[in-house]
């Protein structure tokens, strides 16, 4: 059963769709380029994840734009016609196309597995681990020295932060100096939370008895939402604190040694990289 | 030689003598003997019980229940008239129940336990998305929330279980048995008590499930990740006893669909000819056989750290809660792909026939298929990129997510060479397999930003995750189902679904999916962790928004339960045999089909989307071949000793 004179080629078909898909594709990357994506450009990792996300919009533009064109266009050119149920021609499939089409799938993971592969080396690299016991204030976090670490413990139902470059001291929420390359070792003292500090583009989880560590380089100064990202019981959703902040280095400086000076009155348990929960009291 | 009603064909029918056992078999002494296997375990577990939490004896209780539950409606009646030597009685009805009675007991008939399974998951469908109803209500205030905390989060997790069951099983479950022995031409399935013992598995499963609220629900989600499960009251053992009946059904489910498959092919059903849904069960029972294993044992180790004290995963007592969430997500990876599978088979089974074209590519789709099959093992940590897992892992665990977009862009080619120049007619059924493709593309280019770890530490854990997974099961796998419920319901029951409602449904279905869970996306993108009970109050509009097309989304599910019975019931008029004019063997049959599928094995002369070959000859002989006696599919099965 041939197909009927009022069909049209195989190449008229291709020629109108990869014309509407050149079209589309470059209305809707000019779109998808107007939106402004999460996480901003906070941190250096935040800045990183901006573009990653922005790119792989762009990328997925004219994939969504072939494939919904490709099924519209189907639909209203390859309906059946009259009264009579009509078949198709009896192609069984292209050799070359099959394998084309697997080859370009593979070249786009390819580049997005090579992209992902450099982000992830640029976000770990940046921070040099010189040990030096009490760094004078100036070097810490400096781009230079030795990175600030603060370590974040989450715990039903709020994370708490303690600086051991100054003694140990907690805090509720997170204050961070500008320009400076900070080390997050995140733990948990009950069950699994995830550390998730938005406009910084950094999350991990809180386990319990180990140390997750993540990096952040901080750009500009602002506010960010700190929120926790694993459930983690009945207040999980209200585990947020949108007080946290990247303060210019002589406003952390200042807010440091108020800390220190305040939290002198108490006394906490000495600094340690784990903190293991007491025996899980079971059914409570 | 109780084997002697076997050879002649139809269904299984070998069932012990009753009276043996001293009572009656059958769904109602089920649920008797359910309820004093409760009792019996709730003695027996706190009169042991280690501690003092009582998850000892709820435990037992609903393991004892469910092995007395299936006990009670017949399985242990063949094993043990094996067993001690008892007069083994034959009944060529192939089950013990006459009428619509044997839809509600066991039955060894393939034909009745795809119907059973139809119901039970619409019924288990219907119980999540009441569950996600009240979820959507409760988000419609940011704070304080409609619903507590504690309950808004067990209705999270009852939801998300809840729907992993219906996703895991309503697809191999309904329409795998029902249409698996006809499309390979055999007369049942290798091991019919295992067929019908992964359908029984899953009515306890449902029940223990939704008894969790008595005993305070649970609030871990469906990852039941520790040490958060080590604090939930005994509503998490149904969880545990639950979702191992479901592991149990996966199992058996999964060595029957492959052994029948290998073993049970008409003659001339080559593995070119295997019509692709064929192939997404097979792919699917591959990894349910080889997963689900992992889920039980990680199932068993939770509930021996609740009851006899063992510490696999508490940390401070030298477990880890990382075990936890490596066998979980080693089983849960896998899982995912139980469920899309067979919705791929679905979707390009039915393309063919209402395009009128051959199926193109069939062999680079069996490719894709079992690509998908194999990739799906070495993805599991990408749930656990920012973990803490060593960051060498995480380049190899992102690019072999990413490389599952090869075999996942193959099915798409194959649907658009099939699309190419075709002759479509926009049947009910063809419309929910394009909304499928539509919506299985944007749950598909969503996954790629959750697999670059640099996009995913924005993503993960937030609500564009729960946007994409539902892109990928809601749209994708629910409107496969509904595909296939159009396409086979006038086979399965001989009753045509109404069209006019069909399209409606799914123009319903298709627009309120989409306005409900696109903005979900932005919600994910505007730092919304997933499974709050609270959220930022300047998302409230967004939220009021994505729970009014919710709502509408259901009532569009309710509007195809409405039709479903509205035409099995109430429209009293036979469907014609073949009312897709398709070319596949099920169609063949005659309406209403007869208890036994083939009075000869048929011997299949041709692929079954042979369209556009004039000199194409029907898809099979249904005559037989002239010695057919004790050929494959007939299922002779081995004597007694």
């Amino acid at each position: 059963m041939s197909s009927s004179p009022l069909r049209r080629t195989d190449r008229t078909h291709a020629v109108r769709l990869l014309v509407a898909w050149a079209v589309l594709t470059v209305i809707g990357i000019f779109i998808a380029m107007q939106v402004h994506l999460p996480p901003g450009d906070q941190s250096h990792q935040a800045g990183d994840e901006t573009w990653l996300l922005q790119f792989m919009t762009i990328l997925s533009v004219p994939v969504f734009v072939g494939v919904v064109l490709f099924i519209v266009y189907s639909v209203i050119a390859f309906r059946q016609k009259g009264p009579v149920l009509e078949d198709g021609p009896p192609s069984r499939g292209n050799f070359r196309i099959q394998v084309a089409w697997v080859a370009v799938t593979a070249v786009v993971v390819l580049i997005l597995a090579i992209i992902g592969i450099d982000e992830l080396s640029t976000t770990s690299s940046g921070t040099n681990f010189a040990s030096s016991s009490q760094p004078a204030l100036a070097a810490v976090g400096s781009s230079a020295g030795h990175p600030l670490r603060v370590q974040v413990i989450g715990q039903q139902w709020w994370f708490t932060y303690r600086y051991p470059d100054f003694g140990g001291v907690e805090t509720t929420h997170l204050m961070l100096p500008v320009d400076a390359n900070v080390e997050f070792h995140i733990t948990s003292t009950d069950v699994l939370h995830s550390f998730w500090a938005y406009q910084l583009g950094i999350k991990a989880d809180a386990n319990p008895g180990a140390d997750n560590i993540t990096y952040v380089t901080t750009l500009h100064t602002g506010s960010f939402t700190v929120r926790c990202a694993e459930l983690c019981g009945l207040w999980h959703g209200h585990m947020a604190d949108t007080n946290g902040a990247v303060l210019t280095q002589d406003a952390f400086a200042a807010w440091i040694a108020q800390v220190q000076k305040d939290g002198a009155d108490f006394n906490l348990p000495p600094y340690a990289p784990i903190y293991f929960p007491s025996p899980a009291v079971k059914g409570s | 030689m109780a084997t002697a009603d076997i050879v002649d064909g139809g269904p299984p029918i070998i069932q012990a003598s009753e009276r043996r056992l001293g009572l009656p078999t059958n769904i109602l002494t089920g649920i008797v003997l359910a309820a004093v296997g409760y009792w019996a375990g709730v003695q027996v577990g706190n009169g042991f019980a280690l501690n003092d939490a009582l998850n000892t004896g709820v435990l037992l209780g609903y393991t004892f229940a469910s092995i007395m539950f299936l006990v009670g409606i017949g399985f242990a009646n063949y094993p043990l008239a094996r067993l001690f030597g008892w007069r083994v009685t034959s009944q060529p009805s192939g089950d013990d129940h006459a009428g619509p009675w044997r839809y509600l007991n066991l039955s060894l008939d393939h034909k009745v336990i795809g119907v059973q399974y139809l119901v039970a998951m619409l019924i288990a469908m219907l119980f999540g998305g009441i569950g996600a109803m009240l979820i959507r209500t409760s988000l419609l205030v940011p704070d304080p929330p409609i619903v507590a905390p504690d309950k808004y989060l067990t209705l999270v997790s009852m939801h998300s279980v809840m729907m992993v069951f219906v996703a895991s099983a309503a697809i191999v479950g309904p329409f795998g048995n029902f249409f698996v022995p006809y499309m390979i031409g055999t007369n049942r399935m290798a091991f019919p008590r295992l067929e019908a013992l992964s359908f029984w598995l899953v009515p306890p499963a449902i029940v223990i499930l939704l008894a969790a609220p008595i005993f305070g629900g649970f609030q871990t989600g469906w990852t039941g990740y520790t040490p958060l499960a080590e604090q939930a009251d005994q509503g998490f053992d149904s969880y545990i006893v639950g979702f191992t009946l479901i592991g149990l059904a996966l199992i058996v489910s999964g060595v029957n669909m492959l052994t029948t498959i290998i073993t049970l092919r008409a003659p001339g059903m080559t593995w070119t000819r295997l019509p692709i849904f064929v192939w997404g069960v097979f792919s699917a029972s591959i990894l349910g056989t080889f997963a689900a294993p992992i889920l039980a044992a990680a199932l068993a180790m939770q509930a021996m750290d609740r009851t006899i004290d063992t510490t696999f995963f508490i940390s401070s007592a030298g477990g880890s809660p990382y075990l936890w969430e490596n066998l979980f997500w080693f089983f849960g990876h896998p899982e995912v792909y139980i469920f899309i599978l067979p919705a791929f088979g679905i979707v390009l089974e039915l393309l063919p026939h209402f395009a009128r074209k051959p199926l193109w590519g069939y062999r680079t789709a069996v490719v894709g298929l079992l690509g998908v099959t194999l990739l799906s093992w070495f993805v599991w940590q990408h749930h656990l990129f920012l973990s803490g897992i060593a960051p060498a892992l995480r380049p190899f665990f992102m690019f072999s997510t990413e490389m599952i977009s090869i075999p996942t862009g193959i099915v798409f080619l194959v649907a658009f060479g099939t699309l190419w120049q075709a002759r479509i007619s926009m049947t009910v059924p063809m419309l929910f397999c394009l909304g499928f493709l539509f919506n299985f593309l944007v749950g598909g280019l969503s996954g790629v930003f959750l697999s670059d770890v640099p996009s995913d530490v924005t993503l993960h854990g937030s609500y564009f995750s729960m946007a994409h997974f539902h892109y990928t099961i809601v749209g994708g796998e629910i409107f496969a189902i509904v595909a296939a419920t159009y396409y086979w319901f006038p086979k399965m029951t001989g009753r045509m679904l109404n069209q006019t409602l069909g399209k409606i449904h799914f123009w319903w279905m298709m627009i309120a999916f989409n306005l409900a869970f696109m903005p979900l996306f932005a919600a994910g993108l505007l730092d919304m962790p997933r499974r709050v009970s609270t959220y930022a109050v300047n998302l409230q509009t967004l939220n009021v928004w994505v729970s009014i097309w919710a709502f509408i989304l259901f009532a569009s599910m309710l509007f195809f339960a409405f039709n479903i019975i509205w035409s099995w019931f109430f429209t009293f008029k036979v469907a014609p045999a073949n009312p897709w004019q398709a070319r596949s063997i099920e169609w063949l049959m005659p309406t209403p089909l007869p208890r036994r599928n083939f009075e000869k094995i048929p011997v299949f002369t041709s692929g079954p989307y042979d369209y556009g070959n004039p000199s194409a000859k029907p898809v099979a002989d249904l005559g037989g071949p002239p010695d057919s006696g004790r050929m494959g599919g007939l299922g002779v099965e081995p004597a007694p000793s």
